[in-house]
């Protein structure tokens, strides 16, 4: 019934806890690096230097006072708007290089907006269980938002010959009302006369995933998100991996009732759903599920 | 894109594929200006992020 951390044993509550605690530290750490700009906050405008021409891997507002580099997201949407280009080969080749090393990884540990929605899910209200044939419906829309509102609907910019405003931007993204629309509207006197039906709407939106969060652990990760669509298509390939021990699992089924995103990792451990946090890793009496990120293993893989 | 059934080594082959294509299509796009798009757009205050525009 003990785990084994270096040398220490350690128990799986006290496991649980660390691992918790860990994260929320590189969850807090990536959040404060992704918006740095910290002046912005006060000055109400965002920051335009260099360092913008450059994507973070994170669904983080280019637009957030203090964002230090671009939405991909929004890029995406933007350069596949113009009209000189169709899709954007160099944010979808930095992503794709994200995504074969890390994997959803980045949802777990390093998405600003991921943070938020853990944050909200430790607020003590009872937990929704979403019936499984909806939640398998649900989950599917985020790859639909990403095909066709992200990288379809801007790529008919070149057929139409003119710009298309970037959709999801402008009617889903929770984030960017959070991060860049409450922020610059507070501060910003011009911006407060512009408010309109449109930041209503985008309100609700953002008020709808707050309370959602409360009661169901990481919505918009598992319905909406298309950054986190297109990190779950290399989920499988990644460099870090999760490894499932069938011979050591004594079958208490914790590691599925610790899961955020509602994966059975005895059945999935790379399942395009996890976001590789760590908890059912921590949370295992018997320490059947690791995590690797070697290119060479000795032997196959318990997985394979 | 990958089947349960693949390899370790061909699993690292299919990485290390997705790695060039990777870089090759970010050189691509920077030398197609993309980048300079990106920057254009994270400079200023998209209203559209925003919920106004």
């Amino acid at each position: 019934m003990f785990g084994m951390h270096g040398n220490r044993v350690r128990r799986p509550s006290e496991r649980v806890r660390r691992q918790g605690r860990a994260r929320t530290l590189v969850q807090c750490a990536c959040a404060a690096l992704a918006n740095g700009y910290a002046v912005g906050f006060l000055r109400g405008k965002v920051f335009s230097g260099p360092s913008k021409a450059l994507c973070v891997p994170v669904l983080n507002c280019s637009s957030c006072p203090g964002a230090l580099g671009s939405c991909p997201i929004g890029a995406l949407q933007a350069v596949g708007g113009s009209t000189r280009h169709t899709v954007s080969f160099y944010v979808l080749g930095t992503l794709a290089l994200f995504g074969v090393v890390f994997g959803r990884l980045i949802c777990g540990f390093a998405c600003p907006f991921g943070f938020v929605q853990d944050l909200l899910a430790r607020i003590p209200l009872p937990k929704v269980v979403v019936p499984a044939r909806l939640d398998r419906v649900l989950r599917k829309v985020k790859y639909l938002v990403l095909g066709f509102l992200v990288i379809g609907l801007p790529a008919m910019a070149v057929v139409t010959g003119g710009n298309v405003a970037p959709l999801f931007c402008k009617f889903l993204c929770p984030a960017g009302t959070l991060e860049a629309g409450l922020p610059l509207v507070a501060t910003n006197p011009s911006l407060q006369r512009l408010v309109g039906f449109l930041f209503n709407w985008k309100v609700l939106v953002l008020v709808a995933v707050v309370v959602l969060s409360t009661i169901v652990r990481r919505p918009f990760c598992k319905w909406l998100c298309p950054l986190g669509a297109f990190y779950s298509l290399f989920n499988k390939l990644s460099l870090y991996r999760m490894d499932f021990h069938a011979h050591a699992c004594v079958g208490c089924g914790k590691c599925v009732r610790a899961c955020p995103m509602c994966v059975d990792v005895r059945k999935d451990p790379n399942s395009p759903e996890c976001i590789r946090c760590g908890a059912c890793k921590a949370t295992c009496p018997a320490n059947a599920i690791t995590t690797s990120s070697k290119l060479t293993q000795k032997g196959p893989s318990p997985t394979d | 894109m990958w089947s349960p059934s693949l390899s370790t080594a061909a699993r690292n082959r299919l990485r290390a594929a997705i790695v060039a294509v990777s870089v090759v299509a970010i050189a691509a796009g920077a030398t197609c200006n993309e980048h300079l798009t990106v920057l254009a757009k994270g400079v200023r205050v998209c209203l559209e992020c925003m919920g106004i525009g």
